[in-house]
């Protein structure tokens, strides 16, 4: 019982990491209707800015909140405007073109960040800096609480809140929600469509530094190629959950973090990356709509 | 007389190798409601979201005196041109309320907002009925009466209307004239489509008849109800 508890804590942790990345996925595909294929690879910069810029201010000197905060600012910093170059130079010249172009575009553009961060940061894992020290917050016989779940989980946590709020109740969420719905509808409300594209690939792009400091704190082993698991499996969540569907993003990173968990403590830790290649053929099959996503309502 | 407030001249719109405008060219004065009429296909709103800068173009339109063929979009709503468009541009993924607030997007002065919508609220009670409703389950009457609404809470100069008739009941297609002649009387330029040609003609102050991508014939609104010709094509007078 105690040990199914663990698990279920640790699959929670990893799950709101899925769902951060699965965000991103999300916001993108809402605006462009586009798989940003590139998005894992900004997760994976994310990690590097976080590595270059701690090791570049010495955070490790003095670890605490503060490093923490600050690697996670650079790392975001970093990740938006990547993000930004990402959708103006290689997104927005096929806006109008076959969305087949920019999918390949999207595959390219992963594939071209994968070799460029081996060229860059070299093909050899690094050691991502402790900024902030673990320990133990609590423990009761099998089941142990450290403080960088604790950490992990509560900042994925204010991220999601946060994001919520500005899409729900900001002039801003409420331009994204209306390019969602019709750049033509939009642009008539007075809606800047490529403005607020932009802003979607920042806060995306924000959301994958946030969990790659995250997930670097408690693995701190970081390679140019980091991106492709995660950010795959993410993917799969945001599908599970429908993808363009926010909360759908969410429930299907928790889905996946937990079942990932799961799998491994009681089958087999094989199994571990299969299980998200298992769950996209289930779903694809049984409801490729996603479980909180909507058949697609033609547009007016 | 004095300028027009909005001068298209020998505007032409191709998809691709398709020509769907061919050489339009009409004048707005200010005060006026002027309706472009023609049967389904002809082109007329093509050439409203050519005006509105939602398709390019060639030919010239003029905004008060402006060329507004190189301006972004977005931006025609600050100089007063609103564009109810065809299909009535609701956004079904939000509530009522939400979509009337996105028509007050781009202003800066929201203290009269909460007047303007009530006043919005006394033309169409249904609307305040289903504020918090999502748009997508409001009915096609009622879209449109969001869409028309929605666009007047764009304080705009000139009205572009794609339309508004389209799919409403008897009653209510009555309101939707007496409200542009009411809007007009309080001195509000009107560009006008419609498919009612004898009551859009009977509204504006001038029309212009469209015919595959050109334009036919051009006149008063009330000369143009008397010209057998229109009669015979478009007011099903034989
Ligand atoms: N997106 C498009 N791609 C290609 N052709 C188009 C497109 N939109 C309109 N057309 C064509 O352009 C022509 C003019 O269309 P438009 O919608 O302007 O007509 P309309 O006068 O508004 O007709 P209706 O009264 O039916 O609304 C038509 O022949 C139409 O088939
Ligand atoms: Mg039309």
């Amino acid at each position: 019982m105690e040990e199914f508890v663990q698990h279920l804590l640790n699959g929670l942790n990893l799950g709101a990491v899925y769902a951060l990345i699965a965000l991103g996925y999300t916001m993108v595909y809402g605006v462009l209707q586009l798989i940003n294929f590139a998005h894992s690879e900004v997760y994976m910069v994310g990690a590097f800015a976080g590595f270059y810029g701690a090791n570049f201010l010495r955070l490790t000197d003095k670890p605490g909140w503060g490093a923490f905060a600050l690697t996670l600012l650079m790392s975001v910093v970093v990740c938006s405007v990547l993000g930004l170059c990402i959708e103006r130079f290689a997104y927005r010249p096929l806006r109008n073109a076959p969305k087949l172009n920019a999918l390949i575009t999207a595959i390219g553009v992963s594939l071209f960040l994968q070799f460029a961060g081996q060229v860059v940061f070299g093909a050899t894992p690094q050691f991502f800096p402790q900024v902030l020290e673990d320990r133990t917050l609590f423990q009761a016989g099998a089941i142990q609480i450290q403080l960088f779940d604790v950490t992990i989980l509560s900042v994925a946590l204010i991220a999601m809140a946060g994001l919520h709020y500005l899409i729900q109740y900001t002039r801003t969420g409420m331009a994204i929600r209306a390019v969602s719905f019709s750049f033509r509808s939009a642009t008539l409300m007075g809606i800047n469509v490529n403005g607020v594209i932009a802003v979607t690939f920042i806060i995306g792009s924000s959301l994958a530094g946030i969990a790659a400091v995250l997930v670097a704190l408690k693995y701190p082993k970081i390679d140019p190629l980091m991106g492709m698991l995660y950010g795959m499996k993410a993917f799969v969540a945001a599908v599970l959950g429908g993808i363009g569907n926010f909360r759908g993003a969410v429930l299907g990173g928790i889905i996946m973090g937990l079942s990932e968990e799961m799998v491994v403590a009681y089958l087999s830790s094989s199994l571990r990356d299969a299980l998200a290649f298992g769950l996209l053929i289930f779903i694809l099959l049984v409801r490729p709509s996603g479980l909180l996503g909507q058949m697609k309502v033609e547009k007016v | 007389m004095s300028a027009p407030v909005l001068s298209v001249k020998n505007l032409k719109v191709n998809y691709g190798a398709i020509e769907a405008v061919k050489g339009i060219s009409f004048e707005v004065f200010a005060g006026e409601v002027v309706s472009l009429i023609g049967a389904n296909g002809a082109g007329k709103t093509t050439t409203l979201r050519a005006v509105s800068r939602l398709l390019p173009s060639e030919g010239e339109i003029l905004l008060n005196g402006k060329d507004i063929t190189g301006t972004a979009p977005h931006k025609l709503i600050d100089e007063g041109l609103v564009h109810s468009p065809e299909g009535r541009g609701i956004f079904l993924n939000m509530t009522v309320e939400e979509n009337l607030k996105l028509g007050a997007f781009r202003r800066k002065d929201l203290k009269d907002l909460e007047s303007e919508m009530n006043a919005c609220f006394d033309m169409f009670p249904r609307l305040k009925e289903r504020l918090r409703a999502s748009a997508g389950t409001l009915s096609g009457g009622e879209q449109q009466m969001l869409s028309i609404s929605r666009a007047l809470l764009s304080k705009p100069k000139v009205l572009i209307l794609d339309e508004p008739s389209l799919g409403l009941a008897p009653r209510i297609v009555q309101q939707i004239f007496q409200i542009i002649q009411t809007l007009n009387k309080q001195g509000m330029t009107i560009l006008l489509v419609e498919q009612n040609a004898r009551m859009a003609l009977k509204v504006s102050h001038r029309a212009y008849v469209l015919e595959t991508g050109k334009v036919r014939l051009s006149g008063e609104g009330r000369a143009l109800l008397a010209n057998p010709e229109i009669q015979a094509a478009y007011l099903g007078v034989t």
